[in-house]
């Protein structure tokens, strides 16, 4: 019970893109559709298993002072894996997530989570927090990447749903920068008022 | 002529924050307050100019003969951060009214994906050194731009009345999203 809340925190009370505001450069970059949202999250969350995996084990061995270092070295080997590994296999993706492939090793979320959790916790519950949390991730930029599809194309993972009127191709807005910022920011305001944090 | 260009296109056109997304956790993180934008902006300019140079040599003297460039992402994070530490002791030893004035934001900054970003574009897009610095010191204006217009913003949303769900965070979202729509009005000068 205790490792299935330790994992479901990740998709809504400790949401890392809702709720805890972190990574939010790629959140807001990639999510033109919710394919690029969908192979970012994915991305991030391999990374993060396996370094919440790595940190965890190596916990005992890093010296206080040079853990930070330490854990940025361990993120930029996986972050290197998966770079080189959707270069070889799924290049377009690779071409449209571009810059921030690399910059995933200075997302916040994935060294936040080594430094709070995976260097004080056990090899098993590291690793579903990481699964945890890079699922809830990966959620939230899929759902933010689809309202934006469908608001801005009226397409769901590149599927029509035309439901605009005959000569209105979708809200140009959503899929442009602007629109991701607007986007996230009424997604926000939404989750507060269901979640009813609102004090 | 070409610098122009550069320099225009970084501040206005691709600005960093508002249409490439690079460095949004200091945007929404620090600004809050006017003067904090100010101190984040000047330790922005100074640490980025001095990365890409740094990352930029490394580049072209370290990566490109070795054949090493897979190597990039780890080289440039931890030359990075170390870079900023250095930045941090040389400050407190020799001017430490400047290391007062930036001294908090400096360990901020090695998670600041626009540092590590605008070292990974200089190299994607083939500068020599020279238009390197150029990119490199616009972007960094165009990051305290958008950092001060926001942080003015903000300062005057504390005082509106808006919906209890949208204050905070969503209300900042929704405004940074006006400003960068406003932003896109530059698109076609360069």
């Amino acid at each position: 019970m205790n490792q299935w809340n330790n994992f479901s925190k990740g998709f809504f009370r400790e949401n890392a893109v809702f709720v805890l505001l972190l990574g939010l450069c790629p959140t807001l970059a990639v999510t033109t559709s919710a394919i690029n949202g969908l192979g970012m999250g994915l991305a991030t969350t391999f990374v993060l298993v396996m370094s919440n995996m790595i940190v965890s084990l190596a916990k005992g061995s890093i010296p206080a002072k040079v853990r930070i270092p330490s854990f940025i070295v361990i993120i930029a080997t996986f972050v290197t894996i998966v770079d080189l590994v959707m270069a070889a296999y799924v290049q377009d993706l690779h071409k449209q997530l571009g810059l921030f492939i690399p910059l995933i090793v200075v997302n916040c979320l994935v060294l936040g989570r080594a430094e709070a959790f995976a260097s004080k916790n056990s090899f098993l519950s590291s690793l579903i927090d990481g699964l945890g949390m890079g699922l809830g991730f990966a959620m939230a930029l899929t759902i933010l990447g689809g309202v934006r599809e469908i608001l801005g194309s009226g397409k769901i993972f590149n599927i029509s749903i035309s439901y605009f009127p005959e000569g209105i191709d979708g809200m140009l807005v959503f899929v442009l920068p602007p629109g991701a910022f607007i986007a996230l920011g009424f997604l926000i305001a939404i989750l507060n008022r269901i979640l009813k944090k609102t004090t | 002529m070409e610098y122009i260009i550069i320099i225009i296109s970084a501040i206005f056109v691709n600005n960093i924050v508002l249409s490439q997304f690079l460095g949004i956790c200091p945007f929404l993180g620090v600004s809050g307050k006017f003067s904090t934008a100010v101190g984040m902006s000047g330790a922005v300019i100074f640490v980025m100019t001095l990365a890409t140079i740094v990352t930029w040599m490394i580049q072209q003297y370290i990566l490109i003969p070795f054949e090493i460039e897979y190597m990039r992402t780890i080289f440039f994070i931890l030359i990075i951060a170390s870079l900023v530490q250095i930045v941090e002791l040389v400050l407190k030893k020799v001017s430490p009214s400047l290391y007062q004035a930036l001294g908090i934001f400096l360990p901020l900054i090695t998670t600041n994906c626009a540092i590590l970003g605008v070292a990974i574009l200089v190299v994607q897009k083939d500068y020599d050194l020279l238009e390197s610095i150029v990119f490199a010191i616009s972007n960094a204006a165009g990051f305290s731009l958008a950092l001060i217009i926001f942080s003015g913003l903000r300062e005057h949303l504390d005082l509106v009345n808006v919906p209890k769900g949208m204050k905070g965070v969503p209300i900042a979202l929704i405004v940074a999203g006006i400003l960068s729509l406003a932003f896109m009005g530059f698109i076609g000068m360069v």
